[in-house]
């Protein structure tokens, strides 16, 4: 019986806290929500790519029995955005258009039929401009302006130039280069977006249910918008299907939900379908990176001179960040002295890029690491080796004056190189065979807040009531990633409770504290370190309830987490009976945790933007992939994928290798088959038919490896798991390539087009090279 | 044009008089309150609304409920009986096979019609059986385990039995 100890719940496998409903269809995504009564929103969007907005007719479709309300930017009290400094965007376009399918105005009516009959009713007249569909075209001299305020259709032009790259460059053995080219990748998580407003015309509350990772964002944009005071407004986060950073910044069509619910003064629902889904966009932008490397013989990295371009689409959102990100994340990973940077984001005619997970580092890792192999290849270096030349040694500051803590990459080199069989296979496989590898990073957590308002970054309160229960209050916004569990677990381990004695409640903000949302992996890191200091608060108050019972000095309590009791031979009371007396004399007890990020954290001053990249901890990862190449059709066929991804401590075990499964597989489908095209501005791969999401048939086995290069500031040493193995898979995609063919993409996705184009090429270059040597001999 | 449409959904026989028109997964989630169903997509794409007719697996989305005439609808709503997860359920629940969840549905149902018809499935099996169910959260790994666990489950529950 002396056995006894605290229940364990970190570092073991649990089942999500909101399974149950996930696979019963009980759970309640934004659209499920009142399917009979609720009034149906439908958005006029733009059919031209840029222009003017002349004149504007709503009287019919105002007019048409049915239509209860119709909006127009004329309801909008102000623009909206995701950064205080680049809020160009309105609900409801005013003035101008800037891309095929921007929402011009909407409508609330009974049905559906009536609703799309009020749109064809709504008369714009428009004077069409210039519009731009490439970086290229869009910053050409003499190019129209999309915003008065942007000139040369310039978001931002960004550069650092750290250490002494022309001295790194000079001193290298070998000086490569690289020009890359990626498409624009879109999100595409399952549940196309939608929101639910309530309206109550008595109080003038709105209440609403967006389908977003930010619900408190949507909740500031929501009052900027709208012109209502933020205690008016009460934003519950309902299921949401995935996110991806698709949701991390307020859409349009939570606003208009919005004010199409106080016009009407009743319930509307918006449903974007998965084309307007694919419109709203907010992904990866397209972007050519160019790059320079310069090696020693010994695989040392002497210095990166790099450049990148990103097509932002039509309005700020987070252009700003990703550019920035696209620069600083050439640190941290491997131990860069000397980096040269230029980026610059431009404005297009097209849908507004966002944050797509792996934000601003995916282009510029796929760069660097397949640079750097091919530059292996050339001195006869193993790409393992290459990487172990230049590892860092934690703790440390890189140049750019990002904190390095915990450092597990070493580790997952280790893991990648003994599980895949590397050394005894590679090279081996036979023809059309190959494997390739790579590495990759990433934050966990941005450690200076979007929007500072001096409050800490994350907030979580804990309530003991008479029932022995504890309720674990949460803004953080779970949306398929795990975080709700994750953060009961913090607080049960801490507690050394079992697990279901919490229940949470996430995300509603009449109820939950406030929390910046679900974006640049900072749930883990952030809440669950709240989740702890609340849990050590509310165990410092049973500890003082059973000491008090009990008889005996706080010191001297043994606490069991189900057990609280004075020694061994005490058979102490149970957590039921040390919470009724914690109750006794003060109530139902509600306690508070806090987390802030710490200064050295915070990123640098060395350049503009130079916070950009600052965060408490990163996670590292390793890959190897191997692939085979159809020489008749070029068509690649991923046949299985190790990953080592080092989050400090895998707090949940099943959710970690769930994130990283699905991070590396999305590398997958950028590298292979996603791509967003447009022809004049008019999207034509806005279904999951043309935009080729992979399906369960191409999809490879990917066995993880764990590390834990715990963190000293982590919750239970964690860092992030969500994020850091994706940009890997696009690079050890390509290298697996040129190990199995000979050929080296640089252009992505990878299709069998492209494949077969850099195959002919390869067979001609040969052909013309062996009739040379022909002729010489 | 209205029809009225006698089937069977989830056990339970109605008769619900419906356009000719409405789609059979509209008819699901509006006209009688089964959201469980999923729509993801415009038509056909992504497998979400998966629900089993006559035990096959359909795409609610494309067929038109007055089709179902006289027929066996089975969603994801009616699949626990008595308030306890079916073996898939708990399969998707225990190995990580729903993240977000919204896949979930889909992809259980067509699970489902595939244990029915093949209790000891292979993975190449699984993989077959789930090519028109799109998840964008696990990468499959897990959602394949998940159908294993479950058949795995079955197995020694028929052994018991």
């Amino acid at each position: 019986m002396n056995e006894m100890r605290p229940v364990q719940t970190i570092g073991v496998a649990q089942p999500l806290v909101d399974g149950p409903e996930k696979t019963t269809g009980k759970a309640m995504f934004a659209a499920d929500f009142d399917t009979t009564e609720a009034l149906v929103g439908r958005i006029l969007r733009a059919p031209v790519a840029h222009a003017h907005i002349t004149a504007m007719d709503t009287s019919k479709a105002e007019a048409l029995p049915g239509v209860v309300a119709v909006v127009t930017e004329a309801d909008c009290a102000d623009s909206y955005g995701v950064l205080p400094i680049a809020m160009n965007e309105w609900a409801l376009a005013r003035g101008k258009v800037r891309y095929r399918g921007e929402p011009v105005a909407a409508v609330a009516a009974v049905d559906v039929a009536t609703a799309q009959r009020a749109l064809d009713l709504i008369e714009v007249t428009y004077e069409e401009l210039p519009a731009y569909f490439t970086a290229e075209a869009a910053r050409a001299e003499g190019a129209v302006q999309l915003h008065e305020e942007k000139p040369g259709n310039i978001e931002r032009d960004v550069e650092f130039d750290l250490g002494d790259v022309d001295k790194g460059l000079a001193e290298a053995d070998l000086v490569r280069e690289i020009d890359v080219q990626c498409a624009e990748v879109c999100q595409v998580q399952m549940e196309p977006h939608a929101a639910f407003a309530e309206y109550d015309p008595g109080r003038e509350q709105l209440t609403i249910r967006p389908s977003t990772q930010v619900p408190y964002y949507v909740h500031k944009m929501l009052a900027r918008t709208l012109a209502m005071a933020d205690s008016k407004i009460r934003v519950i986060k309902p299921h949401i299907g995935g996110g991806f950073g698709a949701r991390t910044e307020t859409l349009q069509s939570d606003l208009i939900a919005a004010l199409l619910a106080r016009k009407a003064r009743g319930t509307v629902k918006v449903v974007l379908s998965r084309e307007e889904t694919f419109i709203t966009h907010r992904g990866r932008p397209e972007s050519q990176i160019k790059m320079k490397v310069g090696m020693k013989k010994d695989g040392t990295i002497t210095a990166v001179d790099f450049s990148a371009i990103q097509r932002g689409g039509a309005y700020s959102g987070y252009g700003i960040v990703t550019i920035l990100y696209a620069g600083s994340m050439i640190y941290g990973l491997y131990d860069i002295v000397s980096a040269r940077f230029k980026g610059c984001r431009i404005l297009t005619n097209t849908p507004p890029c966002g944050a797509f997970r792996g934000h601003g580092t995916v282009k510029t890792r796929f760069a660097f690491e397949n640079l750097i192999d091919g530059m292996a290849t050339e001195l006869g270096l193993d790409p393992f080796a290459v990487r172990r030349a230049n590892l860092l040694v934690a703790p440390t500051m890189t140049e750019n004056d990002l904190l390095v803590n915990s450092y597990g990459l070493d580790q997952c080199l280790d893991w990648a190189e003994e599980a895949s069989g590397w050394k005894a296979r590679k090279g081996k496989l036979g023809p059309n065979k190959g494997l390739g590898m790579a590495c990759s990073h990433y934050i966990s957590g941005a450690s200076k807040p979007k929007h500072w308002t001096g409050e800490p970054h994350a907030t979580i309160h804990l309530r003991l009531d008479w029932d022995g229960g504890i309720t674990l209050l949460t803004g953080a916004a779970e949306i398929g990633q795990g975080s709700s569990t994750v953060i009961a677990q913090c607080a049960a381990e801490t507690l050394g409770i079992d697990l279901g004695r919490i229940r949470v409640i996430a995300a509603d903000s009449a109820i939950t504290p406030k929390d910046n949302g679900s974006y640049s992996s900072r749930v883990t890191f952030m809440v669950g370190n709240a989740s702890i200091d609340a849990a050590q608060n509310l165990k410092a108050k049973l500890v003082e309830a059973a000491a008090r019972k009990l008889e005996i000095a706080p010191e001297d309590v043994e606490c069991l987490g189900e057990v609280y009791r004075g020694g061994q031979q005490d058979q102490g009371l149970t957590f039921d009976e040390v919470a009724a007396a914690a109750l006794e004399g003060e109530g139902t007890i509600t306690v508070k945790g806090n987390f802030d990020t710490i200064p050295e954290s915070w990123g640098g001053r060395k350049y503009r933007g130079a916070a950009i990249g600052g965060t408490m901890a990163f996670s590292y990862a390793a890959q190897v992939v191997e692939v085979t190449v159809d020489p008749h059709t070029a068509e690649i066929t991923v046949d299985k994928v190790w990953v080592a991804h080092d989050c400090g401590k895998a707090l949940n075990p099943l959710a970690v290798e769930g994130q990283v499964q699905g991070s590396v597989w999305m590398g997958m489908g950028q590298a292979l088959s996603e791509e967003t095209k447009f022809h004049d501005g008019l999207p034509i791969a806005a279904n999951m038919l043309d935009y080729r999401v992979p399906t369960i048939i191409e999809s490879p086995p990917i066995e993880v490896g764990i590390i834990e290069a715990s963190d000293p500031h982590g919750p239970f040493g964690a860092k992030e798991a969500g994020e850091g193995s994706l940009s890997g898979f696009l690079p050890a995609l390509t290298n697996a390539v040129a190990d199995a063919v000979g050929v080296r993409p640089t252009e992505l996705p990878v299709t069998p087009d492209r494949l077969m184009e850099l195959l002919e090429k390869k067979a001609r270059d040969d052909r013309a090279a062996a009739s040379t040597d022909g002729g010489t001999a | 044009m209205k029809t009225i449409l006698s089937l069977t959904v989830n056990g339970v026989e109605r008769d619900d008089v419906v356009p000719d028109n409405l789609l059979l997964v509209d008819y699901l989630r509006d006209k009688i309150g089964l959201t469980g169903t999923k729509i993801g997509c415009d038509g056909g794409e992504c497998g979400a609304c998966t629900v089993l007719i006559d035990g096959r697996p359909r795409h609610a989305c494309l067929t038109l409920a007055t089709t179902c005439k006289g027929a066996t609808v089975e969603t994801v709503d009616g699949l626990s009986r008595d308030s306890r997860l079916t073996a898939l359920q708990r399969g998707f629940n225990e190995k990580l096979g729903a993240q977000c969840g919204f896949c979930t549905p889909g992809m259980i149902m067509a699970s489902e019609a595939l244990l029915r018809r093949n209790p000891d499935p292979s993975e190449n099996d699984i993989r077959d059986a789930l090519a028109a169910n799109i998840c964008r959260c696990t990468g499959y790994v897990k959602i394949i385990e998940a159908v294993q666990y479950a058949a795995k489950a079955l197995a020694e529950q028929e052994l018991v039995a």
